[in-house]
């Protein structure tokens, strides 16, 4: 009688004890993996970021020197190539992000309106149609866009149909801001404009927009993205549809009135999740790169993320590539704390009682 | 059925819409669909000219690469080649080094598939059931994993590889991927949205921790198991950028590296757009397989991995 107590305690911590070592058994692999090959390179990378290494041998050798802040200061600040790199490679990015993220949330979110309606035939077939290019290799479609995109091309024949002749898309350097403006008769940069000049690039090419090579690449990025974002908003329409739509209806609303008045504002939730995981994917910018242009023509498609790999790889500059990374990798963060502020609002949305982790970000790709 | 628990309604929903619809379009019936009724036609219009935009560039590109070449450039809008030539597929499979990249491909996805189900999996039971020291830390950890983007990363990996001795090799290309935060954490809800009840019932009657993982839990964990599959394949088969920095060795050149170099001209090949294309073509068809096989669940992971 006086044992069962006792017995109790001792199976008890009996069981704490083995679960804590199955627990840790369990999770050991993803955590030494992700710890080997994510938070480890991270604290080797920082440190290259601040190191003369080239490359040769170990980075922890003892030939390799501590150099300080010089690779980011000759990044952001040294007046030469690494800086109107860098320059000109967040330019082409940000008219690349800037353009394809709100294209892509129209374009997906018109795409889950017309799906989601709730008489259409061949349903299935047209969220197939649409979600496809989501899951083909970006390698792939590249080559596939290289082709249509072409001098004489599938785009530039359908443009000739229309009578008007299209550019020689992928060898094109010229800034669409730019051709508008030689279209209303200017020509030569306003001096105050090309004088002066942010990360060595003149203020006058930071207006350039983006050159008709990189909107090529902003077509396919709204061409591949746009299916896995319209499913989401289908998941978030098919939550709302209910009492608020029929109560609507029953009030006379128009279909329209009840997409912006009742859809719309609950949609809100969903069209943060996707312009944030649009902002975070349209800064990583890689594999298109390096498959299509490689930073061509006249550097007009370089990203940061391809610069970064190209200075480390190509011209082993590994100081300045690691540290054109952190420098990637604090805008990509910069927008995902934007992204936590305006987040904080959707408690206003209470439909999300079944999970307590706060929620995971990036899981597209 | 539940995949991810989270978004299995859509699926009812959707089987249950179009029998009802079947003829509901030209003379509605209820008056509540009168509305939608009349504009039908211009939905359907919309929808059918956005499927052509959306669907063309595919059978351009399977077209195209049975053209020849100077074909590809006069003609590339027609989707029936005037001759039509497979030129193009048995240059990649007997002059070139394509059916090495396909195997590589192949090699590395099967492992990766493989070791990242059986990671993710003991990883998302212990962190949904087991009650073990420091398990907040290590999911608040993977949480600020999944923040880190992966180009970023670039450098840090081959950093890392080059260190540990493995760069060029198998394991350097297999190894890194073999984790993924992403798929831990569908694997932890999933756990957790199953009852507790059966495991249990399984520990009174005297199995240990593994035994109720294996012989109980994972047999109820197929649908979900299934997602991890078919989101590691697509993720591997895809994967180009680690393999540009986990190689350099031609003898482990994947699909997609190998054609991006292709493509961009590496490999000094010129325009042979009908060759670019089949090996474009050729190396999306495991992925269309897979894909039209498992589209509803693929399409219900991705709505509900990303936005849990």
């Amino acid at each position: 009688m006086t044992m069962a107590p006792q017995l109790l305690t001792r199976r008890r911590s009996g069981i704490h004890g083995r679960q804590n070592a199955t627990g840790w058994l369990f999770i050991a692999p993803v955590v030494i993996i992700l710890g080997l090959f994510l938070a480890l390179p991270v604290a080797m990378a920082a440190w290259v970021s601040v190191s003369d290494w080239t490359g040769r041998g170990s980075p922890f050798s003892g030939t390799t020197n501590f150099v300080g802040t010089e690779n980011y200061s000759a990044i952001l600040s040294g007046g030469g190539l690494a800086e109107r790199d860098f320059g000109t490679a967040l330019r082409n990015n940000f008219y690349y992000v800037i353009l394809t993220v709100p294209l892509q949330t129209a374009l997906s979110l018109l795409l889950a309106v017309l799906v989601n309606r709730r008489i259409l035939k061949g349903r299935g077939f047209f969220r197939t149609a649409f979600y496809f290019p989501s899951v083909t290799s970006s390698v792939a479609i590249t080559v596939l866009w290289l082709f249509l995109f072409s001098a004489s091309g599938v785009v530039n024949k359908l443009l000739a149909l229309v009578g008007v002749a299209g550019p020689n898309w992928f060898q094109d350097p010229n800034g669409v801001l730019h051709l508008l403006a030689g279209s209303l008769g200017i020509t030569t940069p306003p001096a105050a404009l090309a004088g002066t000049s942010f990360l060595g690039v003149s203020w006058w090419d930071w207006l350039s927009g983006p050159s008709v090579a990189m909107s090529a690449f902003i077509l396919m990025a709204v061409f591949t993205t746009s299916g896995t974002f319209m499913l989401l908003f289908i998941a978030a329409l098919q939550n709302l549809q209910g009492e608020l739509q029929e109560a609507a209806m029953l009030d006379g609303a128009t279909g329209w009135q009840r997409f912006l008045y009742v859809t719309l504002p609950m949609l809100r939730p969903t069209l943060f999740t996707v312009i944030t995981l649009g902002l975070i994917g349209t800064w990583q910018v890689f594999d298109q790169i390096y498959t299509g242009t490689q930073g061509g023509p006249a550097k007009t498609t370089l990203t940061p993320a391809y610069l970064s790999f190209s200075t480390a790889f190509n011209n082993q500059q590994w100081g300045q590539g690691a540290a054109i990374g952190f420098l990637l990798f604090a805008i990509i963060i910069f927008f995902a704390i934007i992204q936590r502020l305006i987040l904080r609002e959707r408690t206003t949305v209470p439909r999300r009682k079944r999970f307590n982790p706060p929620p995971p970000q990036g899981g597209t790709k | 059925m539940t995949v991810s628990p989270i978004r299995q309604p859509i699926v009812d929903a959707e089987d249950q819409a179009p029998p009802r619809a079947s003829d509901a379009r030209p003379a509605p019936a209820r008056p509540r669909v009168r509305k939608p009724a009349k504009w039908g036609w211009v939905v359907y219009v919309a929808l059918i000219l956005l499927a052509i935009v959306y669907i063309f560039p595919f059978l351009v590109n399977i077209a195209t690469s049975f053209k020849t070449e100077p074909e590809a450039a006069a003609n590339p809008l027609s989707l029936v080649p005037a001759t039509w030539t497979a030129a193009a597929y048995e240059r990649l499979f007997l002059n070139s080094d394509f059916p090495l990249w396909f195997k590589n491909s192949i090699v590395v996805t099967v492992l990766v598939t493989f070791g990242r189900v059986f990671f993710d999996l003991l990883a998302g039971y212990a962190l949904a059931r087991l009650r073990f020291r420091g398990r907040s830390v290590v999911f608040a950890a993977l949480i600020a994993v999944m923040a880190v983007p992966g180009v970023v990363l670039l450098i840090p990996k081959f950093l890392v590889i080059n260190q540990l001795g493995i760069y060029d090799s198998y394991f350097g290309m297999v190894i890194p991927l073999l984790a993924d935060a992403a798929g831990v954490f569908i694997m932890k809800n999933f756990f957790e949205s199953i009852p507790v009840s059966v495991e249990e019932q399984a520990k009174v009657d005297g199995a240990g921790t593994f035994r109720t993982f294996w012989s109980i839990v994972l047999p109820m964990s197929v649908p979900a198991v299934m997602t991890i599959v078919i989101l590691s394949f697509q993720g591997s088969w895809n994967e180009l950028s680690h393999f540009i920095v986990s190689t350099q060795d031609p003898a482990l050149t994947t699909l997609t590296k190998g054609v991006a170099q292709l493509s961009s001209g590496q490999l000094s090949a010129g325009t042979q757009y009908p060759l670019k294309l089949a090996a474009a073509a050729i190396m999306t068809i495991p992925v269309a397989i897979v894909f039209f096989i498992f589209q509803k669940r693929i399409m219900n992971a991705t709505a509900g991995a990303v936005k849990e």
